[in-house]
């Protein structure tokens, strides 16, 4: 069967059960804007910024579990989206990012909107594709879908010249995609299955560190399994909150430099350190020579070169988490020796100890009574949304209060730009995650100098009916940038002050959205109320103390025992 | 220590600008890199030499095991191997030297392979150490041009049946 390309490109989209795409048009795809007409059961979401479009497909793969989807023209279309693949990357996220390109007898003359897009994203994809002869189309998308999707997810980009696009291509019925090289390692050895539970069960003091390949590979129930099996403590990084239920006893929250003290001290001194679908972060790890320094460290991860990249690894796993994670609960359940009553009484001790530090120096802040504290609102947000919401974030200290204190039972309910540290991603993410979730209450907890990276897509969320909530944790100030400067800057605030900033409240009505204010505290819960209740998009903006900054925090390069208190 | 890795990859355009990305990107270093299509035009060898303690030879290793392209990686370390490379010398051959010269290349079993009154270009393969050994010898008569093609290695076959 012949049809054009760009009928082969919807085809296979189909093919892959796609129901939203994020794009912006232009004269390189045009060809296959005029097809996106002719299908009705294909949503497209018009960004108003190519940046845009590639986080809202991030937060919607996040949600659905799939591979998310963006569509953009050649040139600044596609450079434009290079933040938001950058990271997806980072966070291995399976995205299909489809970029036109000038025709391919103009590749390589300088045309109008021409740009290496293919050379440009080498370096932030998990693999990238320019498709130069029409017969190469339809099993390039296939075996695109079939790498975002598999093994440590990640994004693919796929450039599209027009005249391919515009081409007749045969058509066949899909087949599994079968590649030479590319087989990721699902199933781990069996014979380190059995080491890492043999360890697990000479400890004392164990600690469980879980990150986003726990959300990734659906290992969530596994974990919570194993962790209340073995009655270990669990520690999350910002990518794994919300793989083990924040507001189970065993949760320490997060870990690392904005990490809770308990999650710091259970790491430093654990005798064993499970690590799963995590990759030892700086920002997790502090100076590495004082990371969990005298654990035996078990690492699993799906992707090789994570392991002992940044830490030595003693008894290394190369699997999906799910897999892994389920062949240690049946590895336990099988062994005689093992006993959870035993176990439970030996780690008593060690839950003891935590608790004291927990009691020694909880999570908090200091309430003051005319100002808003910003962990204050989102801890109204996680009270009155029964901590049942989507949250995205933005970057910076808005992202960290966000991350201690709304407490994340379930996974995909959180989404953060947490390897590449995106200004600007919670914005369209909020609503890549509303297209995913249409009856869910999404909130973006931002901040007023990274939600104006973005704040053009108020247009796209009312465009689509998105009734996502922004709570502008508004300080006048790039706050964490400014927490640094007064820390080890001598309070040399550098560009750091936002005094020239729009009234948000207009701003959202600008737009025909919502917007409400708080000044004070008691008027905080009132407007998440009415944010709630409200069938459209809303901003809130509530205007919290100035110099308010996050912690505990460890200083960058220390060890992450020495944390600044509150 | 100095790892000769050998990697074989699909034979397509973008390929090996991925692989030398990979090093740029991540501060590995190459010291030599040759590459060619293998008998399965599909599929290319390339050969490259670096230079890292144990640990970054471990993640180059995997990390190139990591691109989508590439079919196979083998760290000549860890096997027994052959490794040659060739150069290619244009060194000063006038009356005085012009005996000298040929005697050094017989010494290295060179080939002279170009010829012109005041010089000869001369070829030269054998493990890296002979072809300094050599650039060494010739430097004092007058090299005024060299070009090397970089390490190429191959596994040993097993010598049993």
């Amino acid at each position: 069967m012949k049809i054009t390309g760009a009928e082969a490109v919807m085809k296979c989209l189909k093919e892959q059960d796609v129901k939203v795409i994020f794009g912006f048009p232009g004269g390189a795809v045009i060809d296959l804007y005029d097809e996106i007409l002719k299908n009705n059961d294909l949503t497209h979401v018009l960004v108003r910024h190519e940046q845009a479009a590639v986080h809202a497909a991030d937060a919607y793969a996040r949600v659905i579990g799939d591979v998310g989807v963006a569509l953009v023209t050649s040139g600044p279309g596609a450079t434009n989206t290079v933040t938001g693949i950058a990271s997806a990357y980072c966070d291995s996220i399976p995205l299909v990012v489809f970029t036109g390109q000038v025709p391919t007898a103009l590749i390589g003359n300088d045309a109008f909107q021409e740009v290496d897009i293919v050379g440009i994203t080498r370096p932030c994809t998990k693999h990238n594709y320019l498709v130069k002869d029409p017969k190469d189309l339809i099993p390039t998308i296939r075996e695109a879908f079939h790498i975002a999707r598999t093994g440590r997810p990640g994004p693919v980009l796929i450039d599209l010249p027009k005249d391919v696009v515009a081409a007749k291509v045969t058509y066949s019925e899909p087949k599994p995609v079968k590649m030479r090289t590319y087989k990721p390692t699902y199933e781990p050895h069996p014979g380190q299955i059995e080491k890492a539970c043999k360890s697990i069960l000479t400890a004392s003091k164990p600690v469980f560190y879980i990150g986003g390949g726990v959300i990734a590979s659906n290992a969530h129930d596994e974990v919570t399994e194993l962790a209340r099996k073995l009655s270990a403590p669990v520690t999350m990084t910002l990518m794994g909150l919300g793989g083990f239920p924040g507001t189970d006893p065993l949760s320490m929250g997060m870990l690392g430099m904005h990490g809770t003290y308990y999650s710091n001290m259970a790491v430093a001194n654990c005798d064993v350190l499970i690590a799963i679908g995590a990759r030892f972060d700086d920002r997790v790890t502090g100076r590495i020579d004082a990371f969990a320094p005298n654990a035996e460290i078990i690492h699993i991860d799906i992707d090789p070169t994570s392991i002992s990249k940044n830490v030595r690894v003693d008894i290394p796993i190369v699997a999906d988490c799910k897999h892994a994670v389920s062949a240690m609960n049946s590895w336990l359940d099988r062994n005689k020796d093992f006993k959870k009553s035993e176990v439970a009484k030996k780690h008593a001790p060690w839950l003891e100890q935590i608790g004291e530090w927990k009691k020694k120096h909880p999570l908090g802040y200091v309430e003051e009574k005319d100002v808003i504290k910003p962990q204050f609102v989102v801890q109204k947000l996680h009270e009155l949304t029964h901590g049942e919401a989507i949250i995205t974030t933005e970057v910076g200290q808005n992202q960290m209060w966000a991350a201690q204190f709304y407490h994340f039972n379930k996974p995909r309910s959180f989404m953060t730009s947490g390897g590449l540290g995106v200004m600007g991603y919670g914005f369209p993410a909020a609503i890549g995650a509303q297209m995913a979730a249409p009856g869910k209450t999404v909130i973006d907890i931002a901040g007023d100098g990274s939600i104006q990276m973005n704040i053009q897509e108020l247009a796209t969320a009312r465009q689509y009916k998105c009734p996502v909530k922004i709570a502008i944790l508004n300080n006048n100030y790039l706050g964490m940038v400014r927490q640094w400067q007064e820390l080890f800057y001598d309070k040399r605030y550098s560009a750091t002050t936002l005094d020239t900033a729009p009234d948000f409240v207009k701003l959202a009505e600008a737009y025909g959205a919502v917007g409400l204010r708080a000044s004070k505290p008691s008027e905080v819960e009132p407007v998440i109320k009415e944010a709630l209740k409200t069938d459209n998009t809303v901003i809130m903006d509530f205007v919290i103390s100035r110099e308010e900054g996050v912690y505990p925090m460890v200083p960058a390069g220390k060890a992450t025992t020495e944390m600044l208190l509150v | 220590m100095k790892h000769t890795i050998s990697v074989l990859l699909q034979n397509k355009p973008g390929v090996l600008s991925r692989v030398t990305g990979l090093f740029s990107g991540r501060g590995f270093n190459i010291e030599s890199l040759a590459v060619n299509q293998t008998i399965d035009p599909d599929v290319s060898c390339l050969t490259l030499v670096t230079v890292g303690a144990d640990a970054i030879i471990e993640q180059i290793t995997k990390q190139l095991h990591k691109l989508i392209d590439v079919i196979k990686v083998t760290d000549m370390a860890e096997t027994d191997y052959v490794e040659r490379e060739m150069v290619l010398i244009r060194v000063k051959a006038e009356a005085a030297t012009r005996a000298e010269v040929l005697r050094v290349i017989d010494i290295f079993r060179g080939k002279v392979v170009d010829v012109s009154p005041k010089s000869y270009a001369v070829e030269v393969t054998g493990t890296e150490d002979k072809i300094q050994a050599v650039i060494d010898i010739l430097k004092p008569i007058g090299i005024q041009e060299i070009v090397r093609t970089g390490t190429i290695a191959m596994t040993r076959a097993k010598k049993t049946v």
